[in-house]
Parts: C-alpha cells; sequence; structure tokens
C-alpha cells in the first residue's frame, strides 16, 4: 500500500510531443506542469474537460503508462509506473488501471465474439483457475454492470447495442477488480438515451464497487451529473480543479465560464444567451505556441500581464484556478469577478 | 405552402448474402412536411433511421436501400420536383447545390486532403456545368465565405491545416455558396467539443436567417434542438413519434419515448438521478409488432402490442402516434 | 468448413465453376500417378500423331504422349506454385504482422530487408544460380529460392494494415486485457489480413510457375522434370509449330489456361466471402 494513503499522485508532469519535421519543426506541450491526486480511501468520480486538443487523452495516456512523461512522475499507489519494466509488474499494474474507450463499436473487435476478451482476461491476470470457475468471474463481472453471461455469449459486437457493448466493456474493465478507471470520452460517441445508462454506471461503481474513474469529456453537464470533482484543461494546462458544484455553477476562470455558457441548455427558453456569437480563436498549434496565459487571445477580461508568463495557480474558494484576475493582493471572490 | 411533402415513405435495405436475405426498415410509413424559412429538427437515437430517411429525400437512395411507395414531392417557386422520378442529370444539373444541399454525416471529408480548399472549391465547380463563369463564382465564394465571418485565409489552406470546426464550417460553407432553398445537415456538430459545436450552429442559423431557407438539421443532441430548432421531429425505429414546434416538444410532450428523452437530460446545477431507458434498442430486420416502443414502454397497454398507433394530430402542428393520446377534435 | 463449401458451391457461379475447371487439373494429376509410360523416357509411342481417341492431345516428335506427359508437367508446375506461396505466405504474413504490430527498430530492420529483396532484379539473380547450382536445380530448391524471393512486397502490404489495425481501441482492449504480442497479432490482426495473405497466394502461385516457364524456356531449369515450362522449352526445340505439330503448344496452353482461370475463379470467391466486410454483412453487421 501506498505511504499517503494515496491511489494516485500525478507529480508536475509535462509531455511535449516534436511536430513538423525531422530538423525544424516545433514543440508541443500537450501536458504542461499538471499535478492532482487521488485518496486511496475515497473513491471519486474526477472529471477532466476541456475542449479539443486540450490533452487530455494524452494525460490519460500517459495514466494508463502508454506514454511516458517528458518531465515529473506518476506515482501509483506510491509506486513510480515508469519504473516499471518487466511484463509480471506490468500484468500487475493493469490489474488496478482498467481502460474505457470512446466507441463501443471499436472496442472489441468486429469479428471475434466479446465473451472472448472477457475470458482473456480472466486467464491473463489469473482471475480463475479452471474454465468453470472463469465463466463465474466473467459472469460476476457482467452482473455488476446489469447483463448476465447468458445475454452475451456467443454474441458479436454488431449483435448488441452501443450501450450494451460499453457496458461489455466496463464489465471486462472490472474483472480485474481494479482500483482505477480510466474512461476516455466514454459517451461522446453514443446517443442521449445511451448517455445516460453509460454515466449512470460509473456513478454505482464508485458507490458499490468503490472504484474510482477518471471521466474524460467535453459534455459538461453529464459530467456535473456524476463527478465529484472536475479539471478544466485548456491547451495542455489544468486552469481550473475543483468541486464540480464549485467550478460548474460558479465558475472563476474565464475559459470555464466560456466552456459552461456554451452548453446548449435543453430549454428553448434559454436559448438568447447560447446564441450569442462567439469567437472561435486561432489554431490549435498557434496557442499552444502562446507565451503566458494559452487564453489570452480570446479572453474578454485580458490584461497586460497575461501575455508575459505564465498565470499563477491561485486558491479560490474551494477551487484552484490558474489566472491572474485572482492573484491580486486580496483574494476575491469568484463571483465579484465574473459579474 | 409547402417546400416539401412527404407522404407515406418507406425505404427499406434489402440485402442477399451467401442465401441469407435481410431486410431493414429503416424508413417505414413516414409523412411529414417541411416551410420555407424554418429549421427543422430531426431527433432520435442512433439507428433509427434518420441518415436514411434524408439519403432518400435529397435523391441520394442507392441499393440496398430501396424505395417501396410513398412520394417526395418539391416546390421552389414556380417549379415542382418529384425526388422519387428525376433524373439523375437533371438532379445534378439544377436541384443538387443550387436547391437543395447536402451536408453529410463526417462531411468533413469533402475536403480534398492533398488541396488548398479553394482547389476543392474549384474543382466543385468543374463537375457542375451549370456554372459559366468560374471567377465569377470565385468571387462569389469570397463574399461568401466573407459573410460568414471565416477569415479568408483559409481558402489558401491544406484542410489538415485547419481544426476540425473550421473544417465543418468550411464544408458547410462550401455547400451554401449558392443560397439553396434546402440545407439538410446530418448529425454536423456530433464529433466536436461544445464551443466549437456552438460556433457553428450559429454559423449555420446565420446562413438561414441571411437567406431565409429552410435547414433540415439531424442530431440526437435534444439540448441542441432546443437551441436550433424552431420544429422537431421524434423518431423511433423508422417512424415517428411526434413532431411539434420546440416549445411544446421540450415543455409539452406527449410520447412517453419524448418524454424520457426530454426527462432524462443531465442539466448543470441538478444532480438528482435521472433514469435510462430499459431494454436495447429494436432491431428494424425484426421490429416489435404493433407500437415499436411498447416493449420499453413504462405506459405500456394491451393494444400497443398488437395494434400500430395512427399518428394523429393533437394540436395546431402537433402531430404524435400513441395510443394514450386521443385525436383532438379541434 | 462444410457450410462454407456448400454456401459457395450454391450461391456462387464462379465457384462452381472453379471447382470443374480444377477437377479437371486434379483428375490429370490423380492419373499420373498411374501413367501407363515413364516420362523420363522418350520414344515410347509413334512420334507426331496428331489428337485422337488412343493419345488424346497427340504424341511429340520426342514420341511421347502429351497427354500423359502433361498430366506430370501439371502436377509438378503446381507443385512448385504451392510450395513457393507456402514459403513465401508464410515469411511475409511473420514479417508483416511482426513489423506492423512491434513497430521501433523490428520495424525498421524488417521493412529494411524486405526492401532489398524487392529491389533486387531477380531474374539475373536466378539465371546466376541456376548455372551455379545446375546439378541440384531440382524443382523443390526452385521453389524455395522463389519463395524466398517472393514474400517482401506482400509484407509491406500486411504491415500498413497492421499498422492502422494497432490504431484500432479493439488493440488497446486486447493490451489491457493482459493478452501478449504474440496473441493480439493472431486473434485481433490475422483475420483482417486474411484477405491478403489469399489474394496474394493466388498471384504467387502464378508468379512461380510463370517464373519456371521464363527460366525453361531459356533452357535454364531440369528439363527433363516434365513442367508447363519443360513442355514449351521442347516444343520450340523442335520447331513444333514449323513442323506443324501445333498440338503440341496447344495443349500445354490449354491445360495452362485452365489451370490459372480456375485458381483465379476460386480464390476470387474465396476472397469474397473471407472478406471481414462480407463476413460482417453477412453475420448481419
Ligand atoms: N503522438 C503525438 N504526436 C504529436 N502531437 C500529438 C500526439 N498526440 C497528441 N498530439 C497533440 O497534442 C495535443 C493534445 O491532444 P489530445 O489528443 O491529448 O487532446 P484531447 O484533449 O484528447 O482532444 P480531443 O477532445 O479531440 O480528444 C493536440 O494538439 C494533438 O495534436
Ligand atoms: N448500407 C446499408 N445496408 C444495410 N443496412 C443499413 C445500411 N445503412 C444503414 N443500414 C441500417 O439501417 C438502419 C438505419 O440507419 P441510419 O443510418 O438511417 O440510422 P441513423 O438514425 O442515421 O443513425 P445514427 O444516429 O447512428 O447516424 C440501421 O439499422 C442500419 O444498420
Ligand atoms: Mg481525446
Ligand atoms: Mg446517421
Amino acid at each position: 500500500m501506498s505511504a499517503n494513503g494515496k491511489l494516485l499522485d500525478v507529480q508536475h508532469v509535462t509531455v511535449e510531443f516534436h511536430i513538423g519535421g525531422l530538423v525544424g519543426g516545433t514543440l508541443l506541450t500537450a501536458v504542461n506542469d499538471i499535478s492532482f491526486s487521488l485518496e486511496s480511501d475515497k473513491p471519486e468520480i474526477l472529471t477532466l474537460a476541456g475542449e479539443s486538443g486540450s490533452g487530455k487523452t494524452t494525460l490519460s495516456r500517459l495514466l494508463l503508462r502508454d506514454l511516458e512523461p517528458t518531465k515529473g512522475k506518476v506515482l501509483f499507489e506510491g509506486r513510480d509506473v515508469s519504473t516499471i519494466r518487466k511484463r509480471s509488474e506490468f500484468i500487475e499494474f493493469m490489474k488496478k488501471v482498467q481502460p474505457v474507450f470512446q466507441n463501443p463499436f471499436d472496442t472489441f473487435s468486429p469479428l471475434r465474439r466479446v465473451e472472448a476478451y472477457l475470458f482473456d482476461t480472466v486467464k491473463n491476470f489469473g482471475m480463475a483457475s479452471n474454465r468453470r470457475d472463469a465463466a463465474q468471474v466473467v459472469d460476476d463481472a457482467l452482473h455488476d454492470v446489469g447483463l448476465s453471461l447468458d445475454e452475451v455469449r456467443q454474441r458479436y459486437p454488431h449483435e448488441l447495442s452501443g450501450g450494451q457493448i460499453q457496458r461489455v466493456a466496463v464489465a471486462r474493465a472490472l474483472i480485474s477488480k481494479p482500483k482505477l478507471i480510466l474512461a476516455d470520452e466514454p459517451v461522446s460517441m453514443v446517443d442521449a438515451s445511451l448517455r445516460m445508462e453509460i454515466v449512470n454506471l460509473f456513478r454505482e461503481l464508485r458507490d458499490k464497487q468503490k472504484v474510482s474513474v477518471i471521466y474524460i469529456t467535453h459534455d459538461l453537464a453529464t459530467a456535473y451529473y456524476i463527478s465529484d470533482r472536475i479539471g478544466i484543461m485548456l491547451r495542455g494546462y489544468v486552469v481550473e480543479l475543483g468541486p464540480v458544484e464549485d467550478v460548474l455553477e460558479r465558475p472563476a476562470h474565464p475559459y470555464t465560464q466560456l466552456l459552461k455558457e456554451s452548453v446548449p441548455e435543453p430549454a428553448p427558453k434559454k436559448r438568447e444567451s447560447w446564441a450569442k456569437h462567439i469567437d472561435l480563436g486561432t489554431t490549435e498549434v498557434k496557442e499552444y505556441g502562446r507565451i503566458g496565459c494559452k487564453f489570452a487571445g480570446r479572453c474578454p477580461k485580458v490584461m497586460d500581464i497575461c501575455h508575459k508568463a505564465d498565470p499563477p495557480d491561485v486558491r479560490v474558494g474551494q477551487q484552484t484556478v490558474k489566472c491572474y484576475l485572482y492573484s491580486g493582493p486580496v483574494e476575491k471572490d469568484a463571483a465579484e469577478v465574473s459579474t | 405552402m409547402t417546400l416539401l411533402s412527404v407522404q407515406n415513405l418507406r425505404a427499406y435495405y434489402q440485402t442477399q448474402a451467401y442465401g441469407i436475405s435481410r431486410t431493414v426498415r429503416a424508413v417505414d410509413g413516414i409523412s411529414f412536411d417541411l416551410l420555407p424559412n424554418e429549421v427543422y429538427g430531426v431527433a432520435g437515437e442512433s439507428s433509427c433511421g434518420k441518415t436514411t430517411l434524408i439519403k432518400v429525400i435529397s435523391g441520394n437512395a442507392k441499393p440496398p436501400l430501396k424505395v417501396l411507395e410513398g412520394s417526395v414531392n418539391y416546390t421552389f417557386g414556380e417549379r415542382t420536383v418529384d425526388m422519387l422520378r428525376i433524373s439523375q442529370s437533371e438532379l445534378r444539373r439544377n436541384v443538387r447545390w443550387k436547391q437543395i444541399s447536402y451536408v453529410m454525416q463526417g462531411s468533413m471529408s469533402v475536403l480534398n486532403p492533398v488541396r488548398k480548399v479553394i482547389k476543392t472549391f474549384q474543382d466543385i465547380v468543374d463537375t457542375h456545368e451549370h456554372i459559366k463563369n468560374k471567377n465569377e463564382f470565385l468571387e462569389r465564394t469570397r463574399t461568401h465565405i466573407n459573410r460568414l465571418g471565416l477569415p479568408a485565409e483559409v481558402l489558401n489552406a491544406y484542410p489538415h491545416q485547419l481544426s476540425g470546426g473550421m473544417r465543418q464550417r468550411v464544408a458547410i460553407a462550401l455547400a451554401t455558396v449558392f443560397q439553396p432553398a434546402l440545407i439538410i445537415a446530418d448529425e454536423p456538430t456530433t464529433a466536436l467539443d461544445v464551443v466549437v459545436q456552438r460556433g457553428v450552429l450559429q454559423m449555420i442559423r446565420d446562413i438561414q436567417a441571411m437567406s431565409s431557407n429552410t435547414v433540415l438539421l439531424v442530431t440526437h443532441d435534444m439540448a441542441v434542438h432546443a437551441n436550433v430548432a424552431d420544429r422537431v421531429m421524434i423518431m423511433y425505429a423508422g417512424r415517428i413519434a411526434e413532431e411539434a414546434p420546440t416549445e411544446s416538444i421540450f415543455n409539452a410532450p406527449l410520447h412517453p419515448y419524448t418524454q424520457h428523452l426530454i426527462n432524462s437530460l443531465p442539466v448543470i446545477g441538478e444532480k438528482s438521478t435521472k433514469a435510462s431507458l430499459k431494454g436495447s434498442p429494436p432491431n428494424l430486420a425484426d421490429p416489435p409488432s404493433g407500437c415499436r416502443f411498447h416493449p420499453r414502454c413504462p405506459f405500456v397497454m394491451d393494444e400497443c402490442r398488437t395494434v400500430v398507433p395512427d399518428l394523429v394530430s393533437v394540436k395546431e402542428r402537433h402531430r404524435v402516434a400513441c395510443h394514450l393520446v386521443k385525436e383532438d377534435s379541434l | 468448413m462444410l457450410k462454407v463449401l456448400r454456401d459457395l458451391l450454391r450461391y456462387d457461379g464462379r465457384f462452381r465453376l472453379a471447382i470443374i475447371l480444377l477437377g479437371g487439373v486434379v483428375v490429370m494429376i490423380l492419373l499420373s500417378y498411374d501413367s501407363p509410360y515413364d516420362p523420363g523416357k522418350s520414344f515410347v509411342v509413334p512420334w507426331d500423331l496428331p489428337p485422337s481417341r488412343e493419345h488424346l492431345f497427340g504424341t511429340t516428335s520426342r514420341g511421347q504422349d502429351l497427354f500423359w506427359w502433361l498430366t506430370f508437367a501439371v502436377r509438378n508446375s503446381l507443385f512448385l506454385g504451392v510450395v513457393t506461396a507456402i514459403i513465401s505466405r508464410v515469411i511475409s504474413v511473420l514479417v508483416g504482422l511482426t513489423a506492423g504490430y512491434r513497430g521501433g527498430w523490428i520495424d525498421r530492420v524488417l521493412m529494411m530487408v524486405s526492401d532489398t529483396f524487392v529491389v533486387l532484379p531477380l531474374l539475373p539473380i536466378l539465371i546466376l544460380l541456376s548455372f551455379l547450382l545446375r546439378e541440384s536445380m531440382n524443382l523443390l530448391n526452385l521453389a524455395i529460392i522463389l519463395g524466398l524471393f517472393g514474400w517482401s512486397f506482400d509484407a509491406r502490404l500486411i504491415r500498413s494494415q497492421v499498422l492502422s489495425l494497432r490504431e484500432r481501441s479493439f488493440t488497446r482492449t486486447a493490451v489491457y486485457s493482459g493478452t501478449g504480442g504474440f496473441w493480439i497479432t493472431i486473434h485481433e490482426h490475422l483475420p483482417f489480413v486474411l484477405p491478403i495473405v489469399f489474394a496474394t497466394t493466388l498471384n504467387n502461385i502464378l508468379w512461380s510457375i510463370g517464373m519456371e516457364v521464363t527460366l525453361s524456356v531459356l533452357g535454364l531449369s531440369d528439363l527433363t522434370t516434365p513442367t508447363l515450362g519443360t513442355a514449351l522449352f521442347w516444343a520450340n526445340q523442335h520447331g513444333a509449330l514449323v513442323a506443324g505439330v501445333w498440338w503440341w503448344i496447344t495443349a500445354p496452353a490449354m491445360v495452362t489456361v485452365v489451370l490459372f482461370l480456375g485458381l483465379y475463379l476460386l480464390f476470387t470467391s474465396i476472397n469474397e466471402y473471407i472478406d471481414p466486410r462480407t463476413r460482417l454483412r453477412l453475420i448481419g453487421g
């Protein structure tokens, strides 16, 4: 067990990609000095939200050990995951950290029966000693997501609905009794009715199975619905992090405010404010290359200093905000600034 | 005065391979009208037949998709067009692009990845012989792009240099240079994040306001309809479940499926548990008898299992197909 | 397996025709084991007889019964083609799957080797080898050599397909199911590259038979072994066409056409059947 009671401890991680040719080209910092942690004894759902290209997937690949950080460390249960070298250690790691992917229809090979993946997982992680026990383990995992082995036996992915496949995907992830599930946009490809089916499932996992979930999305409405904390990402930075109620009800960072305003509300009466024109900003690479706050080019409250250096992390109520608006000598209240 | 009148349309996918034949009843008896100068939304879960419906009304039905019955009639000012009978050359010369533009699902791919955006525009000019003066067309393209608030540089960029949202807006701009009477957009924002989605939809609204044409907007995202559409059709398993002005759909939905859709939408500021729909989506190759929603309906009655409910008018411009709702005698 | 055969027979005209054509070839091959004449001996029958009841395809200027001689030729040529195809398919599948899935330096090394084989001028090398190996250049050795030269292009094809499969989510699902590289390759990727393997098998068989014909016509192969190539060599040697012994050319040409056409039809129809897209349509995807 970890020394400090932390399940996951992300310490100042940075990921840089070379883009462009072999010579020349530029560095793109897709993940920039990000730190946060999850407690061992308090399962929670942490959402990472932000627009396309803000580094969410890169961060999740880092946590899955699919990618090495350029700087910084990811500690899982106190151990630096980049020291995992041997296959047996990697298997142990994967037993505790499992992914769920974006597109349910691509999660399993269309040419294989879905149960094959479930049995493979049982076998590879040594969760059962014989075929009968294995079937029991698989059946149990499927029950946790409201399905049963009989319902999926002999079925190919296309014979199941999107929601069912995504539930099977979660069941597969649950087989090894993981502590953490990383779900990268698990609902962005499915329609509204399936969406609730899947997010409700994550809620249940947290409450009944005590599994922590890192939920990556740009859908703030479902994020609000299921998560405990939320981190808002912008061009590699986490610009605001805090309890979801605080962050989404009283967003402090101007970017969070823009994001929240852009969520279309399912109420025709409120369309006026949503229809207000917005500036979509320059291209992604340009914003990544910007000195100072990456949002300065689009920010309605931009100041001179924003163009000069990275803003500091400031505590505003329950939130941590990366913005000069709050770094004055006296800490202002979020609500005060946003009005 | 209607722009498009669709009557009792039935279009099935009929496939055959090694002795196994399948019929997917993707559009099964659909009737509706489009009026000039409105945004008409079509909603419904994945694979309920939205794209299929659009393919038929835009004249893009190809085997294995077959139209079995029904009619699709347009009125463009003085001219009428019967979409199920029109010849391909006539369609290409006088209708597509000029009168009807179709922004396809995943339409960003219309841009040729190895050619500058402006070249793609030109290529399309070349395949449409009805454009006589290329320079005039290019000039027109520039003004159009300008009017839509897109930076002029996009014309000289390669598609990969543009972000997904910009590409989608360019694709829409491309589709609307001729100010067609009808713009069909199939899930124009599904792959985009909320900020970009807002920008793209705002552009669609602007185009509509600018030239008073009709927009047929297909998406399963109800919140988008709430903000963009004037009227909404809710499809379920190849049929219309309900059709009404947006306000009524959201404030007084009558079909249990619509009610579920509206009630299950998460909203920021509200954490109470929202139930998801029980059961699995219907298989259109073997749809349920009677009302297709009956296996998942919380109010199911005996009648629902055997009798197909008619689509009846209950109020002005509000139609619904459910045995619980009786026709209004007004 | 039986069901596949039944489906193909019932619903695919190409497959039926292929079965008829190749059936004829198989009968010939089987008959070779019961041949009344030794193909190695000449002047066992009267020479230059045109096709008749007694000598189905006529006889050659060397006093051989052409039909019975060709039963051996077909058998040997097909053997050569199949062995070449097996060797080169095994190499290309192994190399393609490994390079595609492993990536990194393994990929670079394998692709460098494969590129070398692509650019090496095969015919001059074969001619050289034929000179050097003269004595031991039997069919099996030729098949091995051709097999070693025939995999590189297809390995590249397979690799590029695997590169895109590797990015698909199901590959990552398999990785996080704890599945090792070998089984991922077998279970997740192989089914998708099988159509390539099949399509290229046909090309490879035809290519290898063709190479042998080329070598024989140049007189560089083991001319005592009856093959479709040596048939043409001897016919040419004896000026068959000039002498009016047209059947000596026509018969092997006809047999070749039947063999090639049969293989072509067989492979295209099986290929369509095992193509994932068709299979998906079949199972209703
Ligand atoms: N392997 C890579 N090489 C170079 N650049 C990369 C690589 N992977 C990601 N990037 C870049 O890093 C940035 C962040 O990408 P990432 O995929 O993490 O964003 P995201 O927040 O997941 O976006 P989305 O919502 O579109 O999935 C992007 O600009 C992307 O182009
Ligand atoms: N080419 C095809 N051949 C056979 N069946 C098809 C074909 N295209 C679509 N279908 C089937 O027709 C039905 C309706 O598909 P359609 O694409 O119209 O759905 P949709 O409502 O647009 O869904 P989505 O929201 O996922 O785009 C589905 O069951 C689908 O599987
Ligand atoms: Mg991503
Ligand atoms: Mg569609």
